[in-house]
């Protein structure tokens, strides 16, 4: 049976393939040769870009995987071993109702608003209900990927951000209100900011925007945006009960390091991924990526190592975590041993912010999610202003300078420009947001479901019952 | 009868242990606690802050045991869990009015 077949696929191929030619020469005239040899040259051409496509969109749905892993579980073990046991579930449940809730806003208009055809701040309604997304490519942002490639991978940016801003607000904030705000925040305050910096038209799109802002893989729209947001909401919900007097150390400080292993990891897809193609660019921001976590790890520790007298795990972990954040504008933009130098500054920077910054101004940003994403987001926007070179990413055009290093210190500017409109877009929408919120629901728990932990009082769950 | 508690070092657990079974004493409850007398704490770091933990795991032994053996038992877990140091732990010794076997309903010393 089986031989018969591998003959008759022996002979059926050749023969399918020469169909045309055998065709043509039935004519058997000089001039049929040429159509022949240029349908063959279309044929082989089409089979050329079908690899491409395959290529591109394998590494793209992968990126797309990675991106979700750093979620869930990621972010929600890194959060949730920070906080103390009694919150663990509810912690975690809140990284994974983003992962609900954004995918049905992102599928209905969250997608339009970032990436659809609009103004300079914001998308237009053509894309709501994913209508005209398909599996053709969208060429004004991938032209070798499905469009729907493209918008899923962009679903799981608009899932983390969120996502990342729940570490401020962690132990306190009702699960209701939780979900109503940050619903609210990624239709209002992330898919504007997606589509100023990446959107077509967007003013701070590195293609024609009015501050053409380089931004690789979202050190603005992800990182500045859920980092400044969290301060906000930080300080409007206020302290803890007992913060800062009594220590709150983390619970679970190895669910924490799995989960800043897995956000290293996931961090491949979305530094790397954004290069939306598997070509040589996607290794640059995956070594760059790498890099800039190793060194911030390292500088962190050094720096923690020095101020306290000992390197603590924690310290380790949110260094890496701090380069990470710093070289996700840059990642496609550097060369490598700028990604180290990035990475070293950040995970020293954002340790002053935290040990030092946060003790000065009191605010209580119980997971340092603004210490962290909002000062090494910023941080980093502008390193990548200074260290983009065309060398890696001609973004400007090939006889273009790309970055300071290049010859264009203007882009400091642009990058400032963009870091000023974030802060100020993020700070204003989570402000009026909370506003409305609290007047609605209210946004923070009662004294004495904060004190019996939100596991129990917002979730009626224990995360961990040692006696059953 | 007599009810022995001993709260000791979490390291001396096991030393202990053997010394009272060596001492014949076989029946006994062992509880994981927290806490200090005159004994210090340690500090740990959180986000550059130091702060002090000063309930420290301890463990605690229980047992109830005829008056003859009392002896013998307090000197069976000194010996095993004495370092010399602050924070070994201390012995405390109460009166049981009576004890019962759960399984046949055996009253008195025999019981134990």
């Amino acid at each position: 049976m089986l031989m018969s077949n591998r003959l008759v696929k022996f002979i059926a191929l050749p023969a399918f393939l020469l169909s045309p030619a055998l065709a043509v020469s039935q004519s058997s005239s000089p001039a049929a040769a040429a159509p022949t040899a240029q349908a063959q040259i279309d044929a082989l051409q089409q089979a050329v870009r079908n690899a491409q496509t395959n290529a591109d969109n394998a590494w793209m749905l992968i990126s797309a995987a990675l991106v979700l892993l750093m979620t869930g579980p990621g972010l929600a073990l890194f959060y949730g071993g920070l906080v103390r046991r009694k919150n663990i579930l509810a912690t975690m449940m809140q990284s994974f109702a983003m992962m609900g809730l954004v995918t049905i806003l992102w599928a209905i208009i969250g997608y339009s608003l970032a990436f659809a055809h609009g103004n300079g701040f914001i998308g237009g309604f053509e894309h709501t209900l994913l209508r005209g997304v398909g599996l053709a490519p969208d060429t004004d942002y991938a032209a070798t990927i499905p469009a729907q490639t493209y918008m899923v991978y962009q679903l799981m940016f608009a899932i983390i951000t969120p996502a990342l801003i729940t570490g401020a607000f962690a132990e306190r904030m009702k699960f209701s209100a939780m979900a109503v705000f940050l619903s609210l925040w990624s239709l209002l305050v992330y898919s504007p900011m997606a589509h100023m910096v990446w959107g077509v038209g967007g003013l701070l799109n590195a293609n024609g925007g009015l501050f053409p802002s380089l931004d690789f893989a979202g050190g603005t729209v992800v990182h500045v945006t859920s980092g400044v947001s969290a301060l906000v909401a930080a300080i409007y919900l206020g302290k803890r009960i007992g913060y800062p007097q009594t220590a709150m150390p983390p619970h679970s400080m190895v669910l924490s390091f799995i989960g800043a292993c897995l956000l290293w990891v996931g961090w491949f897809g979305f530094n790397a991924g954004s290069a939306l193609a598997s070509g040589p660019l996607a290794t640059s921001a995956f070594i760059n990526t790498h890099f800039a976590a190793a060194a911030a790890a390292l500088g962190w520790t050094i720096a923690e190592w020095i101020h306290n007298g000992k390197p603590t795990a924690l310290g380790a972990i949110s260094g890496a975590v701090a380069g990470l954040v710093a070289i996700t504008p840059a990642s496609g933009f550097v060369q490598p041993f700028a990604a180290l130098f990035i990475g070293i500054l950040a995970g020293a920077f954002c340790s002053f912010m935290v040990f030092k910054v946060k003790n000065w101004f009191r605010y209580d940003d119980s997971l340092d999610a603004f210490g962290v994403h909002g000062a090494g987001g910023t941080l980093g926007a502008l390193l990548t202003g200074l260290f983009a070179t065309r060398a890696i990413n001609p973004a400007f055009g090939a006889n273009n300078p790309t970055g300071a290093i290049d010859g264009h210190w203007g882009q400091l500017l642009n990058q400032a420009a963009g870091v000023a409109i974030a802060w100020t877009i993020s700070a204003v929408g989570t402000l009026i947001l909370l506003f409305l919120v609290d007047r609605i629901i209210g946004l923070r728990v009662s004294h004495e479901d904060e004190t019996v932990g939100l596991d129990l009082s917002q979730h009626g769950e224990e995360g961990y019952d040692l006696n059953s | 009868m007599v009810k022995i508690e001993a709260i000791l070092q979490p390291s001396k657990l096991d030393a202990v242990k053997d010394a009272l079974l060596e001492a014949g004493i076989e029946g006994m409850t062992i509880l994981e606690a927290r806490g200090h007398g005159r004994q210090k704490g340690h500090t740990e770091f959180y986000r550059g802050r130091e702060y002090t933990v000063d309930l420290l795991p301890k463990v605690k032994i229980e047992m109830v045991v005829k008056d003859e053996l009392k002896e013998k038992a307090i000197e069976a877990i000194g010996s095993a869990a004495r370092t010399g140091r602050i924070g070994d732990g201390k012995i405390f010794i109460s009166r049981i009015d009576d004890a019962i076997r759960i399984r046949n309903d055996e009253r008195g010393e025999t019981a134990l």
